[in-house]
């Protein structure tokens, strides 16, 4: 199975999560797009190294430690991330990202 | 001993940055001791490396310190040559140098301490450089003692910065000198292309093997000659010498009259092989250096104050070196700078003593009768008038005559040209010497009622450098008078190749002595007619009239040099300035800075705060990219 | 057209995949968008199976699907967004979006189209195993690892001073 059908999978979600983060308003959504952009990228890491370890090479893993460590960073950003719009809600009322048009001043 | 080479710059460095930098807390005893006691453990190192050159035989001794410049093939190492030539003018710079050092802890003590220990320190710099400039292996090494004291003769000069005038002739000496360098900078650069190297080692033998008449050697001589004459004030780079004497006497004494313009000398002295083998050049030397002479010469008969006739008549002793190199009589032109050194040396710290007990008057007309006021300073005096005319047995008259008689055998119209120039010395100095110390005095009573012997520590480099005018000249006895000319035995080396290619003229002892005879008798003539004008000269206050009021006005040559140079050159800058610094440049450099503005205005609106319109612009932004990468490749 | 099991279930995963991938970006309810999303990583976590990455399979669900999504469903309803509908004021940044996300989905497919890749082989290896990773993680990746460790800690800090309350 060429690995082409992997990379237009990869690109296919990636471009969705970038339509969703310029369409949608609600911070909330938009943080989730960030995420499925994440693992469009992870999806085609792991297709790689599968690649790889089948042409014979040895240090195909670390395509695979790499996506462990974009599950790292994408969980504390999570963790910051809603901190803050908890933040922004309690103060606005509202997670519309548009409020926040305020860093103008 | 030679390895301690280093040391000798190294003391007058230490002097200056302790000086320089510990000005406003030093004490001026202590910033005096400091000075020169640096200057003078200098002088006490190259003594000792002198008594060790001086064995026959002795190979010259470079001492490297690091690596200056190393690029390509092109290697320029910091190193000092130790040979007879640099030995014997380290003597001349540190032993006239401490003396005049002790001299100026009295002169200059009526300074702040500040300005005391900012005096010092230049003074100090000066001998730095000046000794990295004869100590130095190789010509990019000169060239930094060569800037070095251009600067220190800057900063000295207008050491009373608040006079307007001293500044102009600070500047003046500058760019004057900046002209030189360049002569120098360029024949540099050309014998780096050429031959590969600066360093002396190197580079001369190389010199030695061309042909004489190259063209090649001939560009480098004549370039480095015009760098020759900006430093030492040659004709036509001549005029900010005598303005130099805005400055302290003590440094003009050191700087424009025993050392700093000596350069010139020593560079065409190391570099003789080159002028040896570049015969025109060498005529060129000869005829500048005796224009320099003569022109001098003439203006120092009419000019009144006290230093502008020693400054001319250094200029004057200056051609008459260069009269000597051009005339292939190196040892001879190093001779008589070491004379020089002594009587000029002399000349000034008396007259300095003279202008301290006048109270800062220069005016020799508004002197007179010193002699019963100041009577080791006129004796003295009187020594040095001697010995620079040329009166036998004193040092000036050996080392004159060498040049003269060289002179002779080479060309006898120079010869005559240059006797001509010994008589206007004789001249000059006895009329300098008769209407300052002899006759009436013509001060103010109040000038009168001051005047004073100078104190122990100005008398004391006054006595010693007389005592060295008088028995200068035994080092160099002519051939004539039988006994071994030790200088031109020890400075054999220096010169040998230049004497293999070239035979020096050999003279009969007859017309040898029948030479010495005619010089003697026409200068003491010429003295007795000086004694007879000028002995009780009165100060008439008539202008001058005819040739006498051309030569009172320098032959009008600064005048002529302003019409033909610096007024058309500030023409052309204020035209720049208006053409294209003000309406080009300005209005450029504006409209930029104008669009920015205008452009950030219109930007601005973009930056809305809408995350996603930012969001938005990135996006296009990756895709225009992408495109772009897509269609390149 | 000869289509082995590999390539079958490739498609029904990626079908599923982008559909739920879509439905997050087009529900009008946030929580709908979360369970797609959820929908989604469970597909890729089939993918990954499919790929030899069994381990990461297994993470992949324990943190998307098990932690982060579970506490961006509980932000959700924590700030009752549940039935919030979105003004929609201005429909032509919506229109833009669609279009240059659409342009960099051409772009990028037009750039990669031609490339040459060796092929993926049905035959699994051992890569994606627990003891060959353990392997490379602690060997070779061992100061990566510490320094994620200071991430996290400085994530949490940054979380617990954000979510403080101003007095």
């Amino acid at each position: 199975m060429p690995v082409q059908y992997y990379i237009f999978l990869s690109i296919a979600l990636f471009c969705i999560g970038v339509m969703g983060v310029l369409m949608r308003r609600n911070a909330i959504i938009i943080f989730m797009c960030v995420e499925l952009m994440l693992n469009a990228v992870n999806l085609l890491l792991v297709a790689f190294s599968k690649m790889w370890a089948d042409a014979g090479r040895v240090d195909a893993a670390g395509a695979q430690i790499f996506v462990f460590f974009i599950m790292v960073v994408a969980a504390a950003e999570v963790a910051v991330g809603l901190a803050i719009i908890v933040m922004v809600y309690r103060n606005s009322q509202s997670v519309d990202v548009n409020i926040m048009n305020r860093l103008k001043n | 001993m030679i390895n301690l080479v280093w040391l000798v710059p190294l003391l007058p460095l230490l002097g200056f940055l302790v000086n320089g930098l510990g000005r406003r807390y030093l004490s001026k005893s202590l910033a005096g001791i400091v000075g020169s006691g640096a200057i003078l453990a200098a002088f006490v190192i190259s003594l000792l490396m002198f008594l060790e050159v001086r064995t026959p035989g002795f190979q010259a001794v470079t001492v490297q310190l690091f690596d200056f410049i190393s690029a390509g093939s092109l290697h320029i190492p910091f190193a000092f040559q130790v040979d007879q030539l640099s030995s014997l003018f380290l003597l001349i710079i540190t032993g006239v140098g401490s003396l005049i050092h002790i001299y100026s802890t009295s002169y200059m003590h009526d300074e702040t301490s500040e300005g005391f220990a900012r005096y010092f320190a230049y003074l100090n710099l000066f001998v730095f450089s000046m000794l990295i400039l004869v100590l130095g292996a190789n010509y990019v090494m000169m060239f930094i003692g060569w800037e070095g004291v251009g600067l220190c003769s800057y900063l000295l000069i207008g050491f009373w910065y608040k006079n307007t005038n001293y500044n102009n002739a600070a500047k003046k000496a500058f760019v004057m000198n900046r002209i030189g360098d360049l002569g120098f900078l360029l024949g540099m650069f050309l014998m780096i292309v050429h031959f590969g190297s600066v360093n002396y080692a190197e580079v001369l033998p190389q010199i030695a093997g061309v042909a004489k008449g190259d063209g090649t050697l001939a560009a480098i001589a004549i370039l480095f000659f015009v760098g020759a004459m900006g430093k030492s004030a040659q004709v036509p780079l001549y005029t900010w010498l005598p303005d130099a004497m805005a400055g302290p006497t003590p440094v003009s004494a050191l700087i424009h009259a025993a050392t700093m313009v000596t350069a010139g000398i020593y560079m065409i002295a190391r570099s003789n092989i080159l002028y040896t083998l570049a015969p025109c050049v060498q005529n060129v030397v000869a005829i500048i250096g005796l224009v320099t002479a003569v022109l001098a010469a003439s203006i120092a008969l009419k000019q009144d104050d006290i230093k502008k006739v020693l400054a001319y008549s250094t200029v004057s002793q200056l051609g008459y070196m260069f009269l000597a190199l051009g005339v292939g009589a190196y040892t001879t032109a190093v001779f008589h700078v070491m004379t020089h050194a002594f009587f000029k040396a002399l000349l000034f710290l008396g007259s300095g003593s003279v202008i301290h007990a006048m109270g800062g008057e220069q005016d020799i007309r508004k002197m007179g009768g010193l002699k019963k006021y100041m009577p080791i300073t006129n004796a003295t005096f009187l020594i040095g008038c001697l010995a620079i005319s040329g009166i036998p047995g004193l040092s000036g008259f050996f080392s004159k005559d060498e040049i003269l008689s060289h002179t002779f055998a080479a060309n006898k119209l120079l010869y005559v040209v240059g006797l001509l120039t010994a008589l206007m010395t004789a001249f000059y100095m006895f009329r300098l010497y008769y209407i300052t110390f002899c006759g009436q005095f013509r001060g103010t009573h109040e000038q009168e009622h001051h005047l004073h012997e100078s104190p122990g520590a100005m008398t004391f480099p006054l006595i010693v450098l007389a005592i060295l005018s008088v028995i200068g000249g035994y080092v160099g006895l002519p051939a004539v008078f039988g006994a071994p000319n030790l200088l031109e035995h020890y400075l054999h080396p220096i010169f040998a190749a230049s004497a293999e290619k070239v035979e020096l003229h050999e003279m009969a002892h007859s017309t040898e002595w029948l030479l010495m005879g005619l010089s003697s008798v026409l200068v003491i003539i010429t003295i007795f007619l000086a004694r007879n004008w000028y002995r009780n000269f009165t100060d008439n206050g008539e202008p001058r009239t005819g040739i006498a009021k051309v030569l009172e006005n320098k032959w009008y040559v600064d005048e002529i040099y302003d019409a033909i140079i610096v007024k058309p050159l500030g023409m052309l800058s204020r035209f720049f300035e208006e053409a294209i610094e003000r309406s080009g440049i300005d209005r450029l450099v504006n409209g930029v800075g104008r669009g920015v503005q205008w452009g950030s205005q219109q930007v601005r609106l973009l930056q809305s705060g809408q995350v996603g319109f930012y969001i938005f612009a990135m996006v296009i932004g990756m895709v225009i990219l992408f495109v772009i990468g897509f269609l390149v490749r | 057209m000869g289509m082995n099991l590999q390539q079958v279930v490739f498609g029904i995963l990626s079908i599923i995949s982008l559909i739920t991938a879509l439905g997050v970006v087009f529900s009008k309810s946030p929580v709908t968008s979360v369970l797609c999303l959820i929908l989604t990583f469970f597909t890729i976590a089939g993918h990954y199976v499919m790929l030899n990455a069994q381990f990461l399979a297994v993470v992949h669900i324990i943190v998307y699907a098990g932690a982060i999504m579970v506490l961006f469903l509980f932000v959700i309803m924590l700030m009752n967004l549940n039935a919030e509908g979105e003004p929609q004021k201005r429909n032509w940044l919506k229109y833009a979006g669609a279009i240059s996300g659409g342009a960099l989905l051409v772009v990028l497919l037009a750039a990669l189209r031609e490339a040459s890749l060796p092929s993926l082989t049905p035959a699994s290896n051992d890569i994606g195993l627990i003891a060959n990773l353990g392997q490379t993680l602690f060997k070779t990746y061992v100061v990566p690892f510490e320094v994620s460790s200071i991430l996290f800690l400085s994530a949490m800090v940054g979380a617990v001073v954000i979510g403080k309350k101003e007095h």
